[in-house]
């Protein structure tokens, strides 16, 4: 399983031809408190780099992209009672949704752990 | 004569922490005039009216003939659709003093314009002259009906008419829809105009380019209007990145929806450049007009290529908001999109009547006076506009003048930037060194202590008396505090003000904890954004009464 960062602060872990995307810790303390997340359909077309899902927070309501293109097969159903779940655990139990991935040449130019790091500290 | 106020104490005397709010508790947890009161319907009781409702024809009103009593309602028929309700309404019921005295008590633990500066950004939360609302109040403007007989309104159509004209002229454009609500409606107004327009030339569109520096609404508007919303970047100063704008133009894009002057307090100087591009690509330009009070008078959008901008009357021309009144958002429009304004509209014939044209007779009305077909989008709303805030609106500007509209936009600059130039050396100013600001001043919260945040920044200027700052808001800057003084506000209001924000900037700068917890003497402490947002209690709700029986003594009564 390889895990790759998007410069709008979106995580994906891809695993074979399916990938699981969430927001990232950085983007969470960012936002501050979450109190409202809005989840793509199960079926629902996404594409690399438009919005796919709504993160709201007590400070601002903010599009979440998705790092890749494919089809939505599952989301988070927890965030809907349990929003707090993407402050407190943004990288695992807080993902948002997971996807088929359509094209996996597309997750060329996507970061890695290290320079994502490096890109949060340039910012 | 015994010596009266001994301590010497007065308004603004320095008073320790614990001698302020801090004395003995009181039974009924007001504080002398700082008043508790709970909510309407913990005061009301179901059995209470504060109207007798006795039926005319038990009164004796001297031999004329009375209407019957009416029937119960369980007689009639009803016509709900077995919608109607099965319930108890529950309604708290209260006296007339109860009732006014719950609304005047809530009305004292609130802030308001006519309390002090009140400095939210892009809101132009300036002074509402005594003189709009004398005039407003006058019976022929106070008491007009939207459904009276047209000749007997013929002023109410004058003023509206009025109005249009010099709003038409103030922004050197080529009509005006003057029935939107306020500003965002005015925005969709504006959109379904372009839509209408491309529609008719046969090119609908579907993209509509929003700047980073826009407001809020103008991608919600897009959306709403049917359109795609893709961004542009900001450039390092704040502004909009003209390349990157021209680098997406192209044949799929219906509009660019602009603020100017935009969210970071900055006037768009390429807004020129922007518009000819865009004409170029056959779209049209939108303008958030949110922020026309630092330009009235000096800058007119028509010059600028716009083709249609909303207008709040409530901010530039001193109409109530906020809790106060209702607004109101005209719409300013090119020659290219006046045909496609909204239906109902005033004009002046020849012969000098002003007429109110509507569905009925917008064709022959257009092709009587036009010489062309009917164009118009449709209607947004049932009547004519807010005319209550029109008749305000257009004492604003004939009381002003040309020469005192624009030392409004001067001075409201002047103030935004003695504030600006006043706290950038104790707060972080992004955009100060691009230069003069125009009618707000905008900071962040870079180099804040500890884990502070303009949050508690915000809370800290409550508890210094003031309504708190736009925050969180432009986005392009982290933590912003957006402060639009207005030109009302005098120079000592303002230092008054600068003093309260410098002193809570340094204690943001320097980690104070206090601040974690501010506000310290607010009618409520710090509230809990999170859970009211998570698990927001949108209905009262009767508690639960205890079980078991009651004693005789918590039943009361006889």
């Amino acid at each position: 399983m390889a895990r790759y960062f998007t410069e709008e602060h979106e995580w994906i872990d891809v695993e074979g031809d399916s990938a699981t995307v969430g927001i990232t810790d950085y983007a969470q303390e960012q936002l501050g408190d979450i109190v409202f997340v809005e989840l793509p359909d199960i079926g629902a077309q996404v594409a690399k780099g438009k919005d796919a899902a709504v993160v709201e927070s007590v400070k601002a309501a903010s599009d979440v992209y998705s790092p890749i293109t494919g089809e939505v097969t599952e989301a988070n159903d927890a965030l809907e009672d349990d929003p707090e779940l993407v402050n407190s655990s943004p990288e695992e139990d807080g993902w948002f949704f997971k996807l088929t991935i359509a094209d996996k040449s597309e997750l060329e130019g996507l970061m890695d752990e290290a320079a994502y790091k490096s890109f949060c500290d340039s910012l | 004569m015994n010596a009266p106020n001994k301590s010497g104490w007065k308004p603004g005397t320095p008073t320790d922490a614990t001698s302020a709010m801090n004395g003995p508790d009181t039974v009924t947890g007001n504080r002398a005039l700082m008043l508790e009161e709970p909510l309407i319907f913990e005061i009301g009781d179901s059995e209470t009216t504060g109207v007798d409702f006795a039926f005319a024809s038990r009164l004796d009103l001297a031999g004329v003939e009375q209407p019957k009593q009416p029937t119960a309602a369980s007689e009639h028929r009803s016509r709900l659709g077995g919608l109607d309700r099965a319930e108890k309404i529950e309604l708290p019921g209260l006296s007339e003093p109860e009732t006014v005295r719950h609304y005047t008590r809530l009305s004292r633990q609130n802030y308001a314009i006519d309390l002090g500066l009140f400095p939210l950004g892009s809101c132009t939360m300036k002074h509402n002259p005594r003189l709009n609302e004398k005039v407003a109040r006058l019976p022929g403007f106070a008491d007009v009906h939207p459904l009276q007989p047209v000749s007997t309104v013929r002023g109410a159509l004058e003023v509206i008419n009025e109005l249009a004209f010099w709003l038409i002229e103030l922004t050197g454009m080529h009509g005006v829809a003057m029935s939107p609500k306020a500003g965002a409606h005015g925005e969709l107004c504006g959109i379904l105009c372009i839509r209408a327009a491309l529609e008719a030339r046969g090119d609908a569109r579907e993209v509509v380019l929003v700047p980073e520096s826009a407001h809020g609404t103008n991608p919600a508007t897009a959306a709403f209007a049917g359109y795609r919303v893709e961004d542009i970047p900001a450039n390092a100063d704040g502004r909009v990145d003209l390349e990157a704008l021209k680098a997406r133009l192209g044949p799929d894009v219906a509009a660019v929806m602009i603020t100017n002057p935009n969210t970071c307090g900055l006037f768009e100087p390429d807004m020129k450049a922007i518009s000819d591009a865009v004409h170029e690509a056959g779209g049209f330009v939108y303008c958030d007009g949110a922020n026309f009070n630092a330009i009235v008078g000096k800058v007119r959008p028509g010059d600028l290529g716009v083709d249609a901008m909303h207008i709040n009357l409530h901010k530039t021309f001193s109409t109530p908001h906020g809790g106060g009144g209702p607004g109101s958002g005209p719409v300013v429009l090119s020659e290219a999109l006046s045909p496609f304004a909204p239906l109902p509209y005033t004009a002046r014939t020849d012969d000098g009547t002003v007429h109110l044209v509507e569905e009925e007779d917008a064709e022959s009305f257009a092709q009587e006076h036009y010489g062309t077909t009917m164009q118009s989008f449709g209607r947004m709303t049932a009547f004519h506009g807010q005319m209550g805030m029109f008749t305000r609106a257009l004492t604003y500007i004939l009381s002003h003048g040309a020469d005192g509209l624009k030392q409004v936009a001067e001075d409201a600059v002047l103030n935004a930037n003695y504030v600006l130039r006043s706290c950038e050396d104790v707060l972080h100013a992004p955009f100060a060194k691009s230069g003069p600001c125009m009618h707000e001043a905008l900071f962040g919260d870079k180099g804040f202590g500890g884990e502070l945040t303009t949050l508690d920044l915000a809370k800290g200027m409550i508890d210094e008396g003031f309504h708190p700052m736009t925050m969180y808001f432009p986005l392009v800057v982290h933590g912003a505090m957006l402060i639009e003084p207005t030109e009302t506000e005098s120079k000592a209001s303002l230092d008054q003000f600068i003093a309260a924000l410098r002193h809570v900037s340094s204690r943001a700068m320097d980690g104070d904890e206090g601040l974690k917890s501010a506000p310290y003497y607010a009618p409520r402490r710090r509230l809990d954004e999170t859970q009211a947002a998570r698990k927001p209690v949108l209905a009262w709700e009767e508690p639960e009464a205890p079980s078991g029986t009651p004693t005789q003594s918590e039943r009361g009564g006889r």
